[in-house]
Order: C-alpha cells, then sequence, then structure tokens
C-alpha cells in the first residue's frame, strides 16, 4: 500500500521544497535590506519581460537541461556524479580542438563533429572515476569531485602553455571561425522589421538540448539499457541476479553522464564564447545537480527546472546591474533547492506523509 | 504458590504487557497484546514470519515506542521510552542480527555503553574481571581480545550474551537466536539458558520453530496477524495444536506428492570450488547430480555455502570446477557466466533473498516479471521494449499464480510477501526450464501462499524437470526433496532418502559430524 | 637551494598545512562518527567571512575567532539536521552547505561593508600575529638591532635557524592545531567517548542497543566538526592573511578531505597528510614552474598533485583506504 498518492510524490514535494527555498530567499533578500517583492518583478521583468531577456534565460536553461540530465542519468544509477563541472570543461577542450584545428565548411557539419567531440572528452573524463568505482570501489562521489580539481589544472595548462596565441596575456584559446559560428535565435527569429533576441547568446544548441531530453527519456524509460540502469540503481544484487553486469552499468551509465555534461560546451563554447576560456562553465555543472534534484531525474523535470534556473540566473544578473543585491543571491537560492530537494526531501515527505495517512484513516 | 516447575514463584509477574498495539504507517504490526512472564521461567513466543514477534518485543527493549499499552516490569508500571531504560530496568535482548562491532575486541564490545567513567582503561580493566566471573558462572568462555570479525557467529552470540549479562540483566531477550546455529551449537545455547534460568533469570524465546518450543520452555504465547491467540503451559500442549494456533486452521505439514520418477541427469557438478570476495573458501569442492523428475534438497544451517552453490549456478558468482548441465559444460567465469547466459542455457532461478535479488522493490509488477528477462526477443519492439505485451504477459500470470491484488501497476514493495513470491516464482517456473534453482522458496511466506508454491514446484518436477532446492528449514526439505543432501563448511557431508533418515540424523551431518565415519 | 631556503618552504608548509589539519581533523570526528562531510569547505568559507568581518568592526581577532566558530556550527547543525534528523543524503547536503556558504558570505558582505564582497583588510588587532618563543630570533630582535629580521636569522648557526624560522613565531592557531593532533588520538581511543563514536561510525545499531543514543553522538561529532572548521576558517581570514575575500578557501576543504582519505581516518597519519599537501602549496606557491635539470614541472602539476594523489589512494594502488563502515548512511532502526 503506497502512503501517498504519485502525484503527491511527483508535484506536491517538489513543489512544497521550492517554496521553502523561495520563502528563506525571500528573507534573505529582506536580511540585506530589499524588497523581495520588487525584486521578483525585476527578475521576471528582466528574464522573461523580452525576447533578450528569453533569450539569456534559455541560453542558460540550455546549459543545465545538459548538465541536469548527466547528473540525472548518474542518478538512476545511483551514482553521484559531482564531476559534471569537470566534464563540461574537458567537452569544451574538445569542442574548442574541433573548431580550431579542423576545416569546416558548415556550421551543421562542426556542430556535428563538435558535439561528438565534447561529449566524448567529457564522457572520457567521467570514464576514470567509473572505472575505479567499478573495478576498485573508489567511491564515485570523491574522485568526481577530484577530478573537478584535475580538470580546472588540466585546462589551466592547456589554455597558458599551449593554445594561447602568441602574445596575447589572456588565458584563453584564439576565437573560432566564422564558418563554426552558431546561429542564434537573432538569426533565426529576426525579420528585416522586428529584432527579436537581439545579442542573446540563445543558439541553435537549445533544440539539441530538448532533443537530448527526449533521447534520455526514451533511453532509461523504454530501452533495455535504460532498464537495466534503472535496476541496478534500485538493487546491486538485484542486477546481479538478472545478468546485468555492475561493471557495464556503471560505466556506460557514467559515460553518458559526462557525455551529456560535456555536450553542454557546444551552447557555451561554440554558441556563445566562440572561443575557449578558462572558467567557461561557470558553475553549470554544479547547478546540474540542483536542476536532477528539482527534477526528479526526470527528463521532462529536468527541462522545467532548467528553465527555472535559467530564469533565476537571468534574473539575478538583472538583479546586480539595477540593485545592491548581487549575483551570488543566485548560488543562495540554488544552494537551498538543493538542500529542499535533496537533503532535507524527509523534512516535507514525513509531515505530508502523516497527513495522507490521517485523511485515508478519516476517510476509511 | 508453586508453578507446574516446581519452584515457588512470586506473586508479581517478572514482565506484564497490557494492550501493546503498534502501527508502522498502514500496518498493524501488534494489536492489542497482554502478556504475563512469571520470573525464573523460559517463555516462549512462537509465529510466523511477521506475526508481530519482534516488533513486540522491540517495544519491551524500548526499540520502538507502542501507541498504546502499558509495561509492568516486577509488578511496577514502567515506561521503556528507549533502550536506555530497558536495560535500567534489567531487560537485556539478543537480537537476530547481532548488534556488535565488527572491528572492536569481544571486550570493547561488552564495555560498549556501560563503561565506567569517561576513560577507557579502568572500564576495560573492570570488564576483563568480571568477564571471568561470568564465564565461570555460566560457562560462557570468550577471548576478551579477539575481534568480532574473527570469531564464529555461535561465539558472536555469547557476546552478545555476556553484553546483557556484564548489564545485570534479569530479563533475558533471544530473537531467533538459533537462525544461524548448527543444531549442536543450539543444544549448547539452550543448556546456557536452563542454566541461567536456575540462577533466577527470566528468558524469553521468540521462534518460528515449533521444535525448540517444545524443548525448551515452560510456557508459551502464540502470535498471529499482530495478536496473541493463546498463551498456555508447554507441558499441556502438541506441536499440531501450536501450529494450528499459529496458522488459524489445520494445516497440511506435508506436501501431497507421488513418488519421483528420476530420468537422466540434468545437473552434473564436479570439484566446484569458490572463493569469495575477501578471499574465504566457501566452497570446497563440491559434487552433486540432479536428474530429470527429481528434486534434490540441500539442508544445512546458513552460511555454509548454500547461497554460493546457488549463485554460482545462477551465474551471480564465479567459481571453478566444472559443472555440465545436459551434458554441456557451463562457463564458471567471464562474460559468458552471467544470469544471462544462464537464462539462455535455461536455468531458472528462484533466489533466496527476494527483496534483494528476485525483485526490485521500486518497480512496477509488470517490469518485474520481465526481471533477467528484460532482453528475451518477445518483449521489444525494434530498438524499444514492448510494454503492452509485457503487461498482458503479467496479467495472464497473475491470474495463473493467483497473484492478489493482480494489479500489475502495482510496485513489489507493496504486494505482500506471499504474493512478491509468487510474481518470482510465476516468472520463474513459466518459463519451462530444464533446471530450476529455488532458494529458501517459502521465506516470509504465509501458509496459503507455501502450500501453493509448493504445489507447483511439485507439479514442475511432474513435469520431468530438475529441481535443485536449498532450504535451512528441515520440515520443507523433508517435505519436498526426493533426495537430500547435506552442506556442511562448504562441503557435501552426506546424501540420504527421505524415507530412510530423520531429522537427528541430519542434525548431526549439518554440525559436521559424519554418521558413516563415526 | 639553500639551507635557509628549505627551512623557509617548511615554514611556509606548517603555515598552509593548518587549515587543513584543523579541517582534515574535522573531517576525521565526522567520519568516524559516520557522517561524510562534503561540507569542510562551506563551514570554512563562513567561519573565514565571520571572523573577519567580527575582528573588523569589533577590533578583537577573539571576538572574530568566535565568531567564525558560531557561524561553522550553525552549518554544521544545518547539516546535522539534514542528515540525522531527518536521514537525508549526507553528500547532497554537504553540497547544498558549500555553496550556502559560498553564496551567503559575499551577500553578506557586500551588505556590510559594500567592498565588493570582501572585508575591510585587518589591522594588527584584528590579527593573530606570530608568538615569539622564548630564545627565538623574532622581530623584537629586529626592532632592537635596526636591521631587518632576515639577515639576523641568515646570519646566526643552523639550530637557531630551524628554532627561529620553522619553530618559533607562528600564531597560536598553530600550535593549537598541531596539539588537536595528539589530544584527538587520545580521545578516540582512550575515553569512552571515543570508543562510542568510533562505534556509531561502524555500527550505530550496536550502540543504540547499548543504550546510547546515536543522534547525540553524531551531533556532538559534528558539532566538534564544526569547531574545528570554525578556527580552520578563522586561521585562514585572520591569521594566513588580513581578511576574507570571496571564495577565500579555494578549494582546501576538499584538499583536507583528500587528506582525510590518505590518512584512511586516522590522526597521527591525517598529520603527515596534511604537511605533505601543505608542502606541495608552499612549493607551488614559491616556485612557479619547478625545474629538474632539463625537466620542468608546471605548476598545475603542483595544484593538482593532492586530488591525484587522493585519486591514487582511492583506487587503492598504495593500500586501501577503507571508510568508517556505517558512513554515509542514515541510521534506521532495524530489529
Amino acid at each position: 500500500m503506497e502512503v501517498m498518492p504519485k502525484w503527491a510524490d511527483v508535484v506536491l514535494i517538489p513543489l512544497i521544497s521550492l517554496l521553502l527555498a523561495a520563502i528563506l530567499s525571500a528573507l534573505v533578500i529582506i536580511g540585506i535590506g530589499e524588497d523581495p517583492i520588487a525584486a521578483v518583478k525585476l527578475m521576471v521583468e528582466g528574464a522573461l519581460g523580452s525576447t533578450y531577456g528569453w533569450g539569456y534565460t534559455l541560453y542558460y536553461a540550455t546549459n543545465f537541461i545538459f548538465t541536469g540530465l548527466a547528473v540525472s542519468v548518474a542518478f538512476h544509477a545511483r551514482l553521484f556524479n559531482i564531476g559534471g563541472e569537470g566534464q563540461a570543461m574537458l567537452g569544451g577542450l574538445g569542442v574548442a580542438l574541433v573548431c580550431i584545428y579542423l576545416p569546416w565548411p558548415h556550421w551543421s557539419l562542426a556542430l556535428i563533429f563538435a558535439s561528438l567531440a565534447g561529449a566524448l572528452f567529457g564522457a572520457a573524463w567521467a570514464a576514470i572515476p567509473a572505472y575505479l568505482q567499478a573495478r576498485r570501489g573508489s567511491h564515485i562521489v570523491i574522485t568526481t569531485i577530484m577530478f573537478n580539481f584535475i580538470a580546472a589544472a588540466v585546462l589551466n595548462y592547456v589554455l597558458v602553455n599551449l593554445m594561447r596565441p602568441k602574445g596575447s596575456m589572456d588565458p584563453a584559446s584564439q576565437r573560432f571561425p566564422d564558418a563554426v559560428h552558431l546561429p542564434s535565435f537573432q538569426d533565426m527569429f529576426s525579420t528585416a522589421e522586428t529584432a527579436l533576441f537581439r545579442g542573446a547568446p540563445v543558439n541553435v544548441t537549445f533544440f539539441v538540448a530538448v532533443l537530448a531530453c527526449v533521447a534520455v527519456w526514451l533511453l532509461i524509460w523504454r530501452t533495455r539499457l535504460g532498464y537495466e540502469i534503472r535496476a541496478y540503481g534500485h538493487s546491486e544484487t538485484g542486477a546481479l541476479y538478472a545478468g546485468i553486469s555492475p561493471f557495464r552499468i556503471t560505466m556506460i551509465a557514467m559515460l553518458i553522464s559526462g557525455g551529456l555534461a560535456g555536450l553542454m560546451a557546444i551552447n557555451n563554447v561554440m554558441g556563445e564564447a566562440e572561443r575557449l576560456v578558462l572558467n567557461a562553465t561557470e558553475g553549470a555543472g554544479f547547478i546540474g545537480i540542483a536542476v536532477a534534484l528539482m527534477g526528479r531525474s526526470h527528463p521532462f523535470g529536468v527541462f522545467l527546472a532548467a528553465i527555472l534556473f535559467g530564469f533565476l540566473y537571468q534574473g539575478g544578473a538583472e538583479l546586480a546591474l539595477w540593485t545592491t543585491i548581487p549575483r551570488e543571491l543566485i548560488v543562495v537560492i540554488q544552494a537551498l533547492v538543493i538542500l529542499f530537494t535533496g537533503a532535507l526531501d524527509n523534512m516535507v515527505r514525513m509531515p505530508l506523509e502523516r497527513l495522507f495517512l490521517w485523511l485515508r484513516k478519516r476517510s476509511g | 504458590m508453586q508453578d507446574d516447575t516446581g519452584r515457588p514463584t512470586t506473586a508479581a509477574p517478572a514482565i506484564e504487557l497490557r494492550g501493546i498495539s503498534k502501527a508502522f504507517g498502514p500496518v498493524q504490526a501488534n494489536k492489542d497484546i497482554s502478556i504475563r512472564v512469571m520470573p525464573g521461567t523460559i517463555h516462549g513466543i512462537i509465529g510466523e514470519n511477521g506475526a508481530g514477534k519482534s516488533t513486540l518485543m522491540s517495544i519491551l527493549y524500548g526499540f520502538y515506542r507502542a501507541d498504546a499499552g502499558e509495561i509492568f516490569i516486577a509488578g511496577k508500571k514502567t515506561e521503556i521510552p528507549d533502550s536506555q531504560a530497558a536495560i535500567a530496568a534489567g531487560i537485556g535482548m539478543v537480537f537476530q542480527h547481532f548488534k556488535l562491532v565488527e572491528n572492536f575486541t569481544v571486550l570493547e564490545n561488552i564495555i560498549l555503553g556501560a563503561e565506567d567513567g569517561r576513560l577507557l582503561k579502568p572500564s576495560l580493566a573492570k570488564a576483563r574481571a568480571s568477564l571471568i566471573d561470568l564465564a565461570q558462572e555460566y560457562g560462557l568462555n570468550v577471548d576478551p581480545d579477539a575481534r568480532i570479525e574473527e570469531i564464529g557467529v555461535g561465539m558472536q552470540q555469547r557476546v552478545e550474551i555476556l553484553k546483557a549479562l556484564y548489564r545485570q540483566a534479569d530479563i533475558l531477550i533471544l530473537d531467533e537466536p538459533t537462525g544461524v546455529l548448527t543444531p549442536a551449537e543450539a543444544d549448547q545455547l539452550f543448556r546456557i539458558l536452563h542454566r541461567l534460568r536456575e540462577e533466577g533469570k527470566t528468558i524469553i524465546l521468540i521462534t518460528h520453530k515449533l521444535r525448540e518450543i517444545m524443548d525448551t520452555t515452560d510456557t508459551v504465547s502464540v502470535m498471529r496477524r499482530g495478536q496473541m491467540t493463546a498463551t498456555v503451559k508447554t507441558s499441556e500442549t502438541g506441536p499440531e495444536h501450536l501450529a494450528e494456533l499459529m496458522v488459524g486452521r489445520k494445516v497440511l505439514l506435508r506436501v501431497d506428492k507421488v513418488p519421483a520418477t528420476p530420468g537422466k541427469a540434468v545437473l552434473q557438478i564436479e570439484n566446484l570450488h569458490v572463493v569469495d570476495d575477501k578471499g574465504v573458501e566457501r566452497l570446497k569442492g563440491i559434487d552433486l547430480t540432479v536428474r530429470a523428475g527429481e528434486i534434490l534438497g540441500i539442508a544445512g544451517v546458513a552460511g555454509n555455502g548454500q547461497s554460493e552453490l546457488l549463485e554460482v549456478l545462477g551465474g551471480m558468482r564465479p567459481g571453478t570446477g566444472s559443472i555440465r548441465l545436459n551434458g554441456v559444460p557451463l562457463a564458471l567465469s567471464g562474460p559468458d557466466a552471467d544470469g544471462q547466459a544462464r537464462r539462455a542455457q535455461h536455468i531458472a532461478h528462484v533466489p533466496e533473498d527476494r527483496q534483494r535479488e528476485g525483485l526490485i522493490m521500486e518497480f512496477h509488477a509488470w517490469e518485474n516479471v520481465a526481471f533477467g528477462y528484460h532482453r528475451d526477443p518477445a518483449y521489444r519492439s525494434g530498438p524499444l521494449m514492448n510494454n503492452a505485451v509485457l503487461r498482458a504477459d503479467t496479467e495472464a500470470k497473475m491470474e495463473k499464480f493467483d497473484v492478489r491484488p493482480p494489479d500489475p501497476w502495482l510496485a513489489a514493495k507493496n504486494f505482500s510477501g506471499g504474493n512478491q513470491q509468487k510474481v518470482v516464482v510465476a516468472r520463474e517456473i513459466e518459463r519451462n526450464p530444464d533446471l530450476l534453482l529455488v532458494g529458501q522458496p517459502t521465506r516470509g511466506v504465509d501458509i496459503g501462499a507455501i502450500e501453493f508454491i509448493h504445489k507447483q514446484i511439485v507439479a514442475l518436477r511432474d513435469q520431468g524437470k530438475a529441481i535443485l532446492l536449498v532450504s535451512v528449514e528441515l520440515e520443507e526439505i523433508f517435505g519436498l526433496a526426493d533426495r537430500i543432501a547435506v552442506m556442511f563448511d562448504g562441503q557435501i557431508m552426506g546424501e540420504r532418502l527421505p524415507g530412510r533418515t530423520d531429522e537427528k540424523e541430519l542434525g548431526l551431518l549439518m554440525a559436521g559430524v559424519n554418521g558413516e565415519a563415526a | 637551494m639553500d639551507f635557509l631556503t628549505i627551512i623557509q618552504v617548511l615554514d611556509s608548509t606548517i603555515r598552509l598545512a593548518t587549515p587543513l589539519l584543523l579541517a582534515c581533523l574535522a573531517g576525521l570526528f565526522s567520519e568516524r562518527a559516520g557522517i561524510f562531510d562534503i561540507g569542510l569547505e562551506g563551514k570554512m568559507l563562513a567561519a573565514a567571512f565571520f571572523s573577519a568581518a567580527v575582528a573588523a568592526i569589533s577590533g578583537s581577532v577573539w571576538l572574530g575567532l568566535l565568531a567564525g566558530i558560531v557561524a561553522s556550527l550553525v552549518l554544521a547543525a544545518l547539516h546535522g539536521l539534514a542528515s540525522i534528523t531527518f536521514r537525508g543524503n549526507q553528500l547532497i547536503s554537504g553540497v547544498a552547505i558549500n555553496f550556502l556558504a559560498a553564496g551567503m558570505t559575499v551577500l553578506i558582505a557586500q551588505d556590510w561593508f559594500k567592498q565588493g564582497g570582501r572585508t575591510p583588510s585587518l589591522l594588527t588587532q584584528g590579527r593573530f600575529g606570530g608568538i615569539e618563543l622564548p630564545f627565538a630570533i623574532g622581530p623584537s630582535d629586529a626592532a632592537a638591532y635596526g636591521r631587518p629580521l632576515s639577515e639576523l636569522i641568515s646570519e646566526t648557526n643552523v639550530v637557531q635557524q630551524v628554532y627561529s624560522e620553522l619553530i618559533s613565531g607562528h600564531s597560536i592557531l598553530v600550535y593549537a592545531a598541531f596539539l588537536a593532533v595528539p589530544l584527538t588520538w587520545w580521545i578516540l581511543f582512550r575515553t569512552r567517548f571515543g570508543l562510542r563514536l568510533r562505534a556509531v561510525g561502524e555500527n550505530p545499531a550496536a550502540v543504540d542497543t547499548a543504550g546510547v543514543s546515536v543522534v547525540g553522538l553524531r551531533y556532538a561529532a559534528v558539532a566538534i566538526c564544526g569547531v574545528l572548521c570554525g578556527i580552520a576558517g578563522a586561521y585562514l581570514a585572520t591569521a594566513l592573511q588580513a581578511g576574507f575575500v570571496k571564495d577565500m578557501t579555494a578549494g582546501r576543504g576538499f584538499i583536507a578531505l583528500a587528506a582525510l582519505i590518505f590518512a584512511k581516518w586516522r590522526p597521527w597519519h591525517a598529520l603527515y597528510a596534511c604537511l605533505l599537501f601543505g608542502f606541495l602549496q608552499a612549493v607551488a606557491l614559491r616556485y612557479q614552474n619547478i625545474h629538474l635539470g632539463s625537466f620542468v614541472i608546471p605548476v598545475q602539476v603542483m595544484d593538482a598533485l593532492p586530488y591525484i594523489l587522493t585519486v591514487v589512494i582511492l583506487a587503492g594502488f598504495v593500500g586501501k583506504a577503507i571508510p568508517p563502515r556505517a558512513g554515509g548512511e542514515p541510521y534506521v532502526k532495524e530489529r
């Protein structure tokens, strides 16, 4: 017998958690002497009030869809991949190599191969922690954290010593050639009369991200591999019984996860910066954790949560621009979302379960 | 006042429970339970798995809080909000799964929570001295400096008893204490318990084994579905009566079946060895044959290699030696030795632990019906799984095996133990395998489902299939098996025919004593 | 490389190892009790900010230290609430705490000081100064002779060099951190509390059935962890540096975690691991790239070395690191 109906589990609990995070965030805003309602208005206006705002919101959301999906796929195999950040960094390296060192006739071809390279580099960076977990029992949370730092050092070395153009002081690669410029929403949707999404970085990658959601949904819920990943995630001994190799699933799930994180680079590196810089990922790998937790590891939930976080990021930037509230407010909100939807899940769940039990006893 | 053991008793019971009730969410584990246990007696509590025995004792030990009811210790109303209070009230408990710190020494485990003062040194010295006293008084010898992970289960159980005695417990509760013991070790335990009773301790013995109740206790209470159905003097009852009280109707303790007509050898095991992850040799050269149309029962105390045997056969762990199925050698390690390969070779497996192995508790019933067979082309459509076919298949199996409720969308965890097991058995038997591996098929299963599952296993045998049955319940082995092999310490101690042996002989074999050699 | 240079690098090693050591011991208490803590970084960061902020406002470094400890304790309590009371995922809680600290410190710093998320630079009053041990050559001698301290030390004998440069002249927190090592060992292996703490990290059910509160023990461990992280953070902002800047912990919480694994959750080994990682930091700080003949070790390798070493240890190539058995798992009563 289920204590709670499914809708309560899928919809009600995340909503209550989100509400708690929102209330605390409002208190924080009040605490630093600002008006939370005015702040929300400003955020909505800045992030959703214009195609420009939407252009940023969706750009950020694209990043978070990739990293959120990355964390989700690993979650289904009960692997906590905190290494999305490092995997996305390495993905950026892959994308940059493809864009700079190979000649491309058209952006579409470049996009396909850059995607492959990004995914491949991200997957490779996830492969080592995955292997160590599967074969040597090294805790994947710790190794992926360590690999984030190692990735930062690797990228630092490559940019400073190898890819930096001669004479430049900036630890960054050269600009990508124009041929690999991805069409932005501005390019795609503006007409001669009305300029839409002007200057906003959202680009064709957004559709790749949506496709990735559909693909992950099919993978997890409709394929035999997805069945095996979920089975392994629920019970390792069960997987062994059913002839599902823990080694194989750990490797595959982490490779997919790392690949998805690496894919993010086609958005931020190829689509936006058009060159590789040191801190290209800007913490998106970590936001993926919040997005996956809030989205309950379901691609549709991840999509919605990514949009929400895209809104928060763009709105937060607007806040920092027009008020004294620094951008770090978003980091606080992100922390609160992770806290309530992740770590304090039972705080919301336990009273709710009691409530449903009481309701059932009354009606039955 | 005298009781039937002839010793005087005081008027006040050592323990009295009045109207204890406890619910876990929607499940009512204990319902209005009252019981009186006189001091200086051994009181048995018997009931099926899930009848609520352990919950009741956990309440008495302050592990859970009762929703309603009162506890009286030696006639005085006592609140037991936590284990600390239980210990203070003179109650000690030996849990079914020992509560010991594996990398601590015996001494450290004994003083844990009962130290004298903030520094360890004096506490350890004092405990060492009183351990010697206790060992002499009750014959409980242990090495105080041995680490728990280095000593056997029988020894670990002694440590648990010593822990309670060190805390000056007058009332000792033992929860299914013989599950991991050989019959000889169990006898030794009962001798210790009798000694403790003579010293005036009160003992509560929780078990589902009728024989232990009959042999050991002075009085016995029977529990069924969370309720106390009767309390009787052991001398005034018998096993049949108790069994009836346990299940609420007359039970058939025997399985109806015709004699087996064994055919050709289906499974041939020769010199099978298994070394586990820690490097311990768990199977030390097993030779076994299972023929078509027979059930080979493997008897033995849990932990003597039966699980490993099933796991090697089911493709869950590697081994060395030779296993042939219908004359064809099976891979014992590498990628061709996994559960998928075994299923492809028509070996079906009802695992020992359905919750950890046989089912994914969070999956829907229809997903579980594919578990292990999820790569079957019949369940596929293109690159995807054909869930519609799967659900139809599930409905058919639920109907045939009378799974209740017959809802393919219900998660496995929401079925009762018996119905969970029916889902597993349906999935495996309906594959029409050449060889069926069955581990503890009726553990935690209600009596009605036991009968049904036993019938299905016998029916498969009668179709000429080979069946390897592992069970720690001798009764089940006697009821089902056409031939019995006894395992001890990773070896086969001997084979017997059920009609030509008895529990005593098997018990000796299970303890590693080979009757022929002795 | 002359002798005095080596001494100076080792001196710097001690300064840099101190916050690692305090955080590492903090993690040791928590994880020995079965509560994984990847939030060391966040607790240190919060403590760094509040200690610097309060020291800047009050002018008292001791009040600053107290504020740092309190801030760290608040986050530790949050971790306890999530992972002990509500039996949540300890790793996720740790991640949340790191972000919470990263965001809140800048937010409050901006609100209080309006200097772009930093505190004002601390003057002498607001910092932990070096303690000059008896007979050591220190700043007072330099003042008396009217010559730079470095000159005085370079002219003296080897023993005096080691004593004055390496052993003397650290802040009180450094000495406290090093004394905390034997103290931790003693608490863990010689006291009742230590026995129970280790037991609760190995098998909480054993502790519970022995009539000792699992929740109480674990909260105690998490609180000790909070206090030590608080001192570590305060050291960063008020001793090693003079004030708080955004993200000033710079991954030290994770290096401490790495050291803890490296040390296999043992106090003395924690000291060695932290000294090693402190040494790596000191070398990376002093030399950008290290030239070994024709071979050059880039500075990035030095930066990444603690993490690489930890991965190697975790992989079990240099002895297996087995964490406390009940670590990371919330305790649920089971029969």
